[in-house]
Formats: C-alpha cells, structure tokens, sequence
C-alpha cells in the first residue's frame, strides 16, 4: 500500500464558452498522501472543477490537460471513461453536497447505498444487504432495517448526507473526495456528520480531499489546504500554520472569518487584487 | 459624446422610456429567431403566407381561384397552372395563394378570441387568489380536459359552415391553456414588491391588472400561441376536410384536399398539393415557437 | 433520529394519512363528475344552437299548429332551460341518446356497434407510439445535439407538423395505390365481411379466437396502413415528451453520483434516468390514447374505418345531430376518462407522493 494516492501536476481544465474559453483551473499542482487535504476557495475558484477532474467526471466539453496525473502509480491522463469505471466507486469516491438532490428520488434507500458494492464485487444480494446494514450502521442510523426500504424523500438532511457517505464508502475505496458535503446541512447537523467522516476515514485509513468554502469548518478537521483563487493554487500550508499565511487573499480569508467571544469586531472583506489571477 | 445609434439604443440596459423598453424586447427577441437557424426558417415561412395572403391578386396574376374550367380539370403541374387544376378545372397554385387568406384568417381571429379571455381568467385568478383563483381554475381545468377537435366539430355542426363558426367552435375550447399560464405568471408577479409598491400608492386592481401584470405575461402567451397555431391550423382544416368551416367555392386547403380525396389514386397531386401547404405553415409555425422559446424561456425548452 | 413526535391530539400520524388520501381521492372523483356533468351541459347547448326547429324535424312542416303545440308539450321546450337540461342530463345517465335518423337504431346500440373498432386502430397506434418512440426519445434525450438526437428530432417535428388526414391519404395512395403494399379501405375486404361473429367487436381477438386465420391476415393487412400512421402521429409526440424528461432528468445531480459510483453513462440513462421518467410518461401516454381516440373522426373518415369517428362524420353529412352529440360524449368520455385514468395512475405510482 502506497502511501502516495495521488500526484498531480499543472492540471489544466477549460470550458469553451460565447466569449472565448474560461479557465477553471490553471496549472494546479500537489500531492496527496493517506492525509486529509482541503481544497478551499470561494464560488468559481476552480474547487469543484478540480474535484470532478479527478475522478474524470468533466463534462464531454470540457477540456484536460496535465503534465502528471497519477493515481496509485496509475497515469489516468488518458484514461476513457471504461477505464475511469473501474476506479470510480472501488477507489475513488465521491461525497456531493446535497443529499436532496444526489440521491435517486424512485430508488430506496438500501439499493442506492448497495449500488456501488455490486456493481464491483460479485454478491448475491443477501450479502450485499447485510454490508448495507453494515454501513447504515456505521454511520450511526437507528434503525437500519427501516430506513434501507425508505426513499430519499422521507430521510433528513442529516440522515440522507450520511446515507451518501455510506453509499460512497461501502467498496472501501483509497481516496474520497468530499465535495461541499455539510454546507447543504444545518449547523448543528454538520458536526455531526463530520465527526463520522473523521472517524470512518480514520479507521479505515483513506486519503480524503475536502473541498469547501468554509475555512473554518476545514482548519479543525484537516491536516494540509490548497487555497485557490480564479483557478490557480495561491497557497498551500498546513491547517495549524493558518494564523502565519502569507498570500494575502488566504490572509484576508482567515480575517473574515469572525471570533466568537470577541465583541467589537469590525467584519472584514476580502479586497481583490487583479495581481492575484496571473 | 455622439448620439448612440439605433442599435445601442434598442440593446441599452438602462432603457428611459416604456417604449425604448418595449422595442428592445422585440429587437432582442427578432435577433434571439434570426440568429437561430431553423427559427429564421420558421419566420420566412410565416412571412410567406402573410405576404401570400396579403398579395393574393398580385402574386396569382390574375387568376381566378373560382373560375371552372372543365376541358382542363385534373391537370398536371404544367406551364398554364403552376400546380394543376383540380376536378372543376380550378387553377391550384391561385386557390392555395387564395386559400392562404383563409388559414390567416382563422388563425388571427383565433388568437383575437382567446388572447383576451385566457389573459382574463388567468391574471385575475393569479391576483386574486383565494377562492375565485380556485373555482376559475377549476373552470379553465373541466374545459382543458374536453377533447378539442370533437367539440369544435360538433359546434361546427350545430352552427353550419363559416368561417365564423369555425372560429368560435375553436376558441372555445382553445383558450384554457392560456388562462393557466397567465395565472401562473400573474401569481408570481402578484407577489412581488413592486405590485406591493403600487397598491400603496393606490392603484386599482383593474389598473395593476392591464398595465403592470397583463404586459408582463404576454411573452409567455405570445410564445404559446405560435406552438399552438399549427394545432389551430390543423384543426381549421380538419373541419374543412369535413365541410364545415369557409363555405364553398371560397379555397380553403382542408377543403381541397377533400375534394382530392376521389381521385388520389390517380391525380395525386389534386390532394397532395394543399396538404403540403398545411404541413409547410405548421412547420413554419412550429420551428418559429421553439425559437421565441429559446429567447424568452429557455429554462422550458 | 427521527422520533416520531407524540400528537396533541387525537389522530395518530396513520390516521392522519388515511385522511389525506381519503380528501385527495373524493377531490379527484368529485372534479371528475364535474367534468362530466360540463360535458353534458356542452352538448345540451350545442344542440339549442342548431338552427332547425326540433319540432319541426318531428312533425314535418306540413303539421297543424294543434300538432306542432302538442309535439311542442311532449318534447318538453315550454319548461324553462335549467328543467330541460336536467331531463336531457337524465336520459344520457340512462343512456338514451335517441335515434339516429341514418340508422334507425337507437343511437346507443351505434355507439355500442362502432366503439370497438376505433379502440382497436387507436390501441395499435399507441402501441407503435410507445415501443418505438420512448426508446427513441430516450436515446435522443442521451445523446443531445448529436446525430441520433436530430434525427429524432426531425422525424418527430414533422410527425406534429403534418395533418394526419393528408399524412393518411398520400400513405393510400402510395403504399395501396401504387405499391400494392398494403390492403385498400376499410377493414375487410369485401368477402371477408361477414365471416366471423362480432364478440368483442375487436377483429384481430374475434377473428383469432375463432380460428378464422384467412381473415385475420387480411384484417391485419388493412390495419397496417392507418395503424402506423397513427403510430407515426404518437411516436412524434411521445418521442419528444421523453426526450424533454430525459434531457431534465441527465442533468440531475444523482445522474453524477451514480457515475461516481462506476455506472457507465448508458448504466446511469437507463437504470437511473428512466425509472423517474416513466411515472410522468404514464400521462403522455395517455393524452396520446386519448388524442388518437378523439382524432379518429378524421383519419376514420380516409380510411373509411367503421369506428365511431366515422359513424360521427357520416351523421354529421346527414345533419343527424342526435348521433352527432351521442358520438359526441362517447368520445368526450372516452377522451375524458383515460386522461383521468392516467393522472389517478400517476398519483399512485410516483414515491414521492405515497404517503411515508
């Protein structure tokens, strides 16, 4: 086992559009080992672009280009998406934002959380509802039995974000990659939701990429942050060394966030330099 | 700083005069139809038959749509008629130009009736909400669940042939549609602030009504309309096909293509050559709507 | 988690549900009946508005005003419009429509004669409609904007562009009058006319079911024609509805999430976007039947098809109005019904209206 999950180098994804092409990320460049990493910046920053492109899920528009992609040792630049197949699912995983709408509204609960383990391993589908259970449990859902034949519709939010992990984690892959997935939830729902995540990815020794615009959810839970800003990493550093940045944006990101206990605090704003998007 | 051309003009952001306002939306929604191809194919189809109906006498040069000529009946298509001649010898090519005013006819009668009741029914249901939203709607959905066709043609049955008659027959069971987006709109302007505004200034339901939320619910009908014109069309001349609608000899191409129903056979073309003029303005019409589509509610398309 | 809160009063949530279904069923029923009763009230103006006096189509022009005022009494036009209408209202509950004038026969027993045959030619439309135009619409809804999408695209804009009556002629005489492809007019040849005994009315079941295999080919080889153009006119529409849901439903998060999890694309169209198409499809399915039912009075009229549409045109040239509106509200009900029908399977059918 690899302690690299992960090398990736000026990563390249550009969308054609009416005005000429946009660039959504611009030569992004790191390494990811078994540690938790986040990818933090705000709307348009590239975040999710990046997150999708590593599991090649762009859309058929969109155009990649990378001078090193390598997952496990595995070059996936030119990778079509039967190969992606049989990465996605049992290796990578993806945790999206919104239960709401990233789960199937016609199809229970227990055939989404068993999807991704029968279509990799050979089951019959009484084992396949036993891991079900398995992982319901382990996301800490009472009432495992009832909630496997419910549908989307009739779960909380909280409920159904943890139904997502389960169905993301239930073929144990390497790498997860958790996209936005308590900003869809309430507050008091999130740490909740997050304190699972930490434990699962701990025990089972997964690399977990977390992708958020919230830094202050992001500095307790992970150990390394990209900052990106207008597609390009401006800053990598490690979730305790926040208080000593040096880019000025992640400097003002870190001031905009605002103190509880502290009265008198004048809300700070990000002021943008153009210098930053070259 | 120069005068802005009339194109800047039409296209500002910051239009200073309803009017300005107004010509913009038509500017932006005749570029939004040319730019797309098939769209622009609709509009020169739509545009044909108006100028044919417009110019019917020019564009036959002469031709009498009514006169009979036995000796040339069930003629082909040939250098003396354009298109052949049907059973009483009628020139074709001068009853389909004719025969153009009578589908425009019908269908600007049409959208005449059912513009204002729909537009009626629906906007004051979407304002008012409550009990009178619930029982107009209710009304407008017992009317959307007839079936068209057999109504207008048992109206047009009862009533006899005419072109009036037809008319009628259609809107009454056209219109439904139209109350039912003009009430969606109205209810979701009904509660927006500036309708808010207005009310505490003191106007009246009747001027909130014509001059604030009619306006704004006529790009979604206008769009409606154009889809639904082929069906009118369509429909028109199903009830010519039978007898009923414009009386004879007056050229109508449901009509025709009923008197080229015995020889068709043989003399196909005496059938083929109006139903080809329907199909052509209903494509017309439909390639047009899914462009005004495009342009005013892309999110439905 | 969720714990169920205990009610202050005294339905428990199950009741609570019970009575939720109960109001939206009697809801549904109660507009229904509405419906119907609208329908009646339409063809009981449409026949105040014919221009001919009733009672003069009774007693002739000829008859004494001691006659004319009797007959006057009988029909009943000195009551007021309200008790007329409630006495009309009565005899279609009981389903006397009259006579026809072109039959002689009461104008139910037409209906009851001709029904079966414009449910026959519409079933084979909509069948056609449906195995070949969903998959269509599908797979253009899947491949937007390339070649398999314009083509379905065009096929199905000329499929709602075309009237179905000329579509139905050009297709006689191109595939009867010059090819031969295909069986003329009609149902059967004559000669085949009276050989098999109307059971169900259904030519194909009662021909089959009596082993009349000679005319079952031939009943086949005349429903061919009008039977895919009708087919043609559903898949246009049905086709198009799909691909509209499909082209919805592909840009649905859980489409991605079923990726992320190893579904190929086709995997996730076909095992994740269409399951939540097909509830909705159940009402354009329906509105499909019920248009090709309603639009049979036309292309019954090319075909000359002893349907009911032509039993309503053929009145209507014999200025029959009692068959007229009796066709009429059969259609209308028929139209109305399996509207209904769909719009009450839908309810039942979509999960996120069951109750939790």
């Amino acid at each position: 086992m690899s302690d690299i999950l992960y090398e990736v180098e000026n990563l390249n994804v550009t969308f054609p559009g009416r005005g000429g092409e946009t660039r959504a990320v611009r030569d992004a460049s790191f390494v990811l080992g078994r540690e938790r990493l986040a990818i933090v910046g705000e709307s348009g920053s590239g975040k999710s672009t990046t997150g999708r492109a590593l599991m090649g899920l762009l859309p058929p528009m969109a155009k990649k280009s990378a001078s090193k992609m390598n997952f496990a040792g595995m070059d996936v630049r030119g990778y079509r998406d039967a190969d992606w197949q049989k990465l996605r699912g049992t290796r990578i995983s993806m945790v999206m934002q919104d239960p709401k709408y990233s789960l199937n509204p016609v199809k229970t609960v227990g055939w989404q959380i068993e999807e991704a383990y029968r279509l990799h391993k050979k089951c019959t589908s009484a084992e396949a509802k036993k891991r079900a259970l398995d992982m319901l449990n382990e996301v800490q859902i009472r009432n495992p039995e009832i909630v496997y034949q419910q549908y989307p519709h009739q779960l909380s939010g909280g409920m159904g974000q943890r139904v997502m992990i389960a169905a993301m984690l239930i073929s144990e892959p390497d790498l997860l990659i958790a996209d936005e997935p308590t900003s869809a939830l309430d507050v008091t729902v999130q740490n909740q939701v997050l304190r699972i995540m930490d434990r699962l990815v701990r025990d089972r020794g997964m690399g977990l990429i977390f992708i958020s615009h919230n830094l202050t959810v992001v500095s307790s839970f992970c150990d390394r942050v990209l900052v990106m800003y207008g597609g390009k990493i401006v800053e990598e550093l490690k979730a305790s060394d926040l208080r000593n940045a040096k880019h000025p944006y992640t400097k003002a990101l870190v001031a905009s966030a605002p103190v509880l206990g502290e009265t008198g605090q004048k809300l700070a704003t990000v002021k943008r330099d153009p210098a930053w998007l070259t | 700083m120069s005068s802005p051309s009339l194109r800047q003009w039409l296209e500002t952001d910051t239009p200073v005069s309803r009017g300005q306002a107004l010509a913009g939306r038509f500017w932006r929604g005749f570029m939004g139809v040319v730019g797309n191809p098939t769209a622009l194919i609709g509009l020169i189809i739509v545009l044909v038959l108006v100028l044919m109906a417009a110019f019917a006498p020019l564009l036959t040069f002469g031709h009498d749509p009514l006169a009979q000529n036995l000796s040339e009946r069930l003629a082909f298509f040939g250098s003396k008629h354009w298109l052949g001649t049907d059973t009483l010898g009628r020139d074709l090519y001068a009853r389909i130009v004719y025969g153009a005013r009578v589908t425009l006819t019908i269908v600007l009668l049409v959208s005449v009736v059912v513009t204002p009741i729909g537009l009626a029914v629906g906007t004051v249901s979407g304002l008012m909400g409550g009990v009178v939203d619930t029982i107009l709607m209710r009304i407008t959905d017992i009317f959307l669940s007839f079936p068209r066709l057999v109504l207008a043609l048992a109206f047009a049955a009862a009533l006899g042939p005419g072109i009036e008659n037809a008319v009628i027959a259609i809107s009454l069971t056209a219109w439904p549609p139209y109350a039912r987006i003009a009430r969606a709109e109205a209810a979701t302007i009904a509660r927006s602030d500036f309708i808010a505004a207005v009310t505490l200034q003191g106007a009246s339901t009747w001027r909130i009504l014509i001059k604030h939320i009619v306006p704004l619910c006529m790009s979604s009908v206008i769009v409606r309309l154009t889809l639904d014109m082929a069906g009118i069309i369509v429909t028109a001349a199903g009830l010519g096909f039978l007898g009923l609608g414009a009386k004879p000899p007056t050229p109508e191409w449901g009509a025709m293509l009923s008197g080229g129903q015995g020889v068709v056979l043989d003399q196909w073309w005496v059938a083929t050559v109006p139903g080809a003029a329907i199909f052509i303005v209903c494509l017309g019409f439909n390639l047009l709507g899914d462009g005004l589509r495009d342009v005013f509610d892309p999110k439905s398309s | 988690m969720t714990q169920l809160e205990s009610s202050p009063n005294q339905f428990s949530a199950q009741d609570g549900r019970t009575l939720a279904f109960a109001r939206r069923t009697s809801l549904f029923i109660l507009t229904l009946l509405i419906t119907f009763l609208g329908l009646t009230a339409v063809t009981f103006s449409i026949g105040r508005f014919v221009p001919v006096d009733p009672v003069l189509a009774i007693v002739g022009d000829h008859a004494s005003k001691a006659t004319y005022d009797a007959t006057r009494l009988a029909i009943g036009l000195d009551k007021p419009v309200p008790v007329q209408y409630l006495i009309y209202l009565k005899k279609v509950l009981a389903g006397d429509f009259g006579e026809s004038v072109m039959t002689s026969k009461p104008v139910l027993d037409d209906i009851l004669t001709f029904f079966p045959a414009t449910i026959e030619l519409s079933t084979v439309g909509i069948l056609l409609g449906v195995f070949l135009g969903v998959p269509a619409g599908v797979i253009a809804g899947a491949t937007r904007d390339r070649w398999p999408d314009q083509l379905v695209r065009v096929i199905s804009l000329f499929g709602y562009s075309v009237p179905v009556f000329w579509l139905g002629l050009v297709g006689l005489a191109l595939f009867y009058g010059k090819l031969g492809w295909v069986a003329g007019t009609g149902r059967l040849d004559v000669g085949y006319d009276d050989i098999v005994t109307p059971q169900t009315g259904i030519m194909l079941i009662d021909a089959a079911v009596q082993g009349e295999w000679d005319v079952w080919w031939n009943a086949v080889s005349h429903l061919i024609l009008p039977g895919a153009i009708l087919g043609y006119f559903s898949l246009a529409y049905i086709a198009r509805m799909t691909r509209s849901f499909m082209i919805e439903q592909l840009s649905q998060e859980y489409i991605t999430a079923a990726r992320v999890k190893g579904r190929s694309y086709w995997g996730a169209v076909w095992r994740h976007a269409f399951p939540n198409i097909m509830v909705p499809l159940i009402t354009v399915i329906g509105l499909s039947y019920a248009t090709l039912l309603e639009g049979s009075v036309l292309t019954e009229t090319v075909f000359s098809w002893p349907g009911l549409g032509l039993y309503i045109t053929r009145s209507l040239f014999n200025a029959d109005m009692n068959a007229v509106l009796g066709g009429t509200i059969a259609v209308g009900v028929a139209y109305i019904g399996v509207n209904a029908v769909c719009d009450a399977l839908y309810q039942i059918f979509d999960p996120r209206l069951r109750a939790p």
